[in-house]
């Protein structure tokens, strides 16, 4: 469903990803792994139409996405989440996530049906009517989830949405996830530090380090594999 | 009905009475609130939904004025006709201005400062501008205040004061449309953080271009109402960065990006503004520029304990 084809990018000559390709099947869920600084937000960043790669193609639905505005690719079916959150801190919960329902829904009352659902999937029915600004951390990554969730989107792009969360809280969001992924057939590409949730959830993984992708495969292989281990996992890691 | 829609019911109907048992003063002190807090509304469309400051609305109101004023002072055809093509002019104007800005990346204290340039630069070429009057000024022949001539808006002050509170209406009752609708929403995620706003698939340079025409076009016909209601324009008084100042207090007094905002602060600046000028004429002390420093403590006070304005205290007071 997506294919990035050998794609790079550099900021004023640091080349922060070079020729990574990789693909993300229909229905499936891949997670992106790798140490700080490897360019997994800045891969995620040019799949989202934030930046242009310098060169290579990103393909979503057989049709060429690179260099689109970011309000286009969401409009063509791709949702993201920010790792750092952005909130619209003076509007209510339930009006931030029908903000991202009014890319499909005409109506306010169709924006506000829409909104009030996924925010129940996602545990913030009870918090709906609060301002943005006084949801804690975990929640202001849920609400990035449900608005990016409001829009649609046939590929979902997580960015780091697990930080912050404790093990328990962890786990009901992955169960969201394998339901919405089961259920609506959402496709999901995340990045993830928290090994927990990226083996629940993927089904392939691709880890990059320094830019460039050192390994792909399913969860199984790639923590067997010696590369990985060495730049990301360590020897000792108990998954 | 609810606590609010009965209070605005009630308000309604005070200032529909309020001609039979005011005199001409106190009609010409309403008229005049009522005039910012339409203007203030208009402005808080770009600024209070959309986000985008601007501090050049007088170039607005004062083409409004100019093309309206000047089309029934050299062809005599009223303000009904005119106001279309001013508003048209004002819009295309409020294009070019978002157009430079959005397109080229500029935004806050710098798109603050292009809507400065464009009022100023309209300023100083409307001083050469001898058709329609220069920094002489346009006057209208003022209007017979017996007959109501509606075709060309001339008439009493209950004239005015009528249309004016039209226009208050209406703009209140389309804004809160607005603001409830996709637009509405679209705008406060843009003035929250465009950056989200874009990746939720907004496309946050026609909206934003959407949010500067219809304030322009709102502001226009304030411009009309003032031209013909006080009959006379130069440009040193219409353009002057002091009117596009008069036109923001109201709605930061009173509360950027609410409904009701615009509209106590007009109220709060003008009535004690107002009062405050008569009190010192009556113990016979006359201090020139007293309500620039009135408006400027007034200011000071609300930024210090109140920076959400007015009315969300007042709001949250009566429970609304």
């Amino acid at each position: 469903m997506l294919e990035a084809k050998a794609i790079s990018k550099s900021f004023r000559g640091l080349r922060a990803v070079r020729e990574a390709s990789f693909a993300v099947p229909e229905g499936g869920i891949v997670g992106l792994i790798g140490p700080n600084g490897a360019g997994k937000t800045t891969i995620f960043n040019m799949v989202a139409g934030v930046f242009r790669p310098d060169s290579g193609e990103i393909v979503f639905d057989q049709k060429n996405v690179h260099g689109l505005r970011a309000d286009q690719i969401c409009a063509a079916g791709i949702g993201r989440t920010f790792q750092i959150v952005k909130p619209f801190a003076g509007l209510s919960v339930l009006d931030n996530v029908m903000v991202g329902a009014f890319l499909r829904e005409k109506t306010t009352s169709g924006a506000r049906n829409l909104s009030a659902s996924i925010l129940e999937k996602l545990g913030l029915g009870p918090k709906r009517d609060l301002p943005a600004s006084s949801l804690t951390l975990p929640d202001r990554k849920r609400l990035e989830v449900a608005r990016a969730l409001a829009t649609r989107p046939r590929l979902l792009l997580l960015d780091e949405v697990m930080a912050g969360l404790r093990p328990t809280e962890c786990d009901q969001l992955v169960a969201v996830f394998r339901e919405i992924n089961r259920a609506e057939g959402l496709t999901i590409l995340l990045i993830e530090h928290v090994m927990r949730a990226v083996m629940a959830l993927a089904g392939r993984i691709v880890v990059l380090h320094h830019g460039e992708v050192i390994a792909r495969g399913t969860p199984e292989q790639v923590v067997r594999d010696p590369a990985v281990l060495e730049c990301y996992l360590g020897e000792e890691t108990e998954i | 009905m609810t606590k609010a829609s009965a209070a605005l019911a009630v308000l309604a109907a005070f200032l529909i009475a309020l001609p039979a048992f005011a005199d001409n003063y106190l009609l010409s002190v309403a008229t005049l609130i009522l005039y910012f807090a339409y203007t203030g509304q208009a402005w808080n469309v770009m600024m209070g939904f959309a986000g985008q400051l601007s501090l050049g609305h007088a170039l607005y109101v004062g083409i409004g004025g100019y093309v309206a004023g000047g089309i029934f002072y050299h062809w005599g055809i009223g303000p009904w006709a005119g106001l279309w093509v001013a508003m048209a002019l004002c819009v295309a104007l409020g294009v070019t201005i978002g157009f430079l800005a959005f397109r080229f990346g500029i935004s806050g204290v710098y798109f603050a400062l292009l809507t400065i340039a464009f009022a100023e630069f309209t300023r100083i070429g409307f001083d050469h501008l001898d058709w329609l009057g220069g920094p002489g000024g346009l006057f209208l022949k003022v209007a017979q205040r017996d007959t109501w001539d509606v075709a060309n808006f001339r008439g009493p002050p209950l004239m005015y004061y009528y249309t004016i509170l039209f226009l208050t209406a209406a703009a209140l009752a389309f804004c809160a449309v607005l603001l409830r609708s996709k637009a509405g929403y679209y705008w406060q995620a843009i003035r929250e953080n465009e950056e989200a706003a874009q990746a939720l698939g907004i496309n946050t340079f026609r909206w934003k271009m959407l949010a500067v025409a219809l304030s322009a076009a709102m502001t226009s016909v304030s411009g009309v109402f003032y031209a013909f209601y006080y009959n006379n324009l130069f440009p040193e008084q219409v353009f002057n960065i002091g009117r596009s100042i008069e036109i923001i207090l109201g709605p930061v007094i009173g509360g950027v990006g609410t409904l009701f905002g615009p509209i106590l602060g007009a109220v709060v600046l003008t009535v004690l503004s107002d009062s405050l000028t008569e009190l010192l004429a009556a113990i016979g002390w006359e201090i020139p520029g007293i309500k620039q420093v009135f408006y400027g403590v007034v200011l000071l006070a609300v930024v210090a304990f109140l920076p959400n304005g007015i009315w969300p205290a007042v709001a949250k007071r009566l429970r609304l």
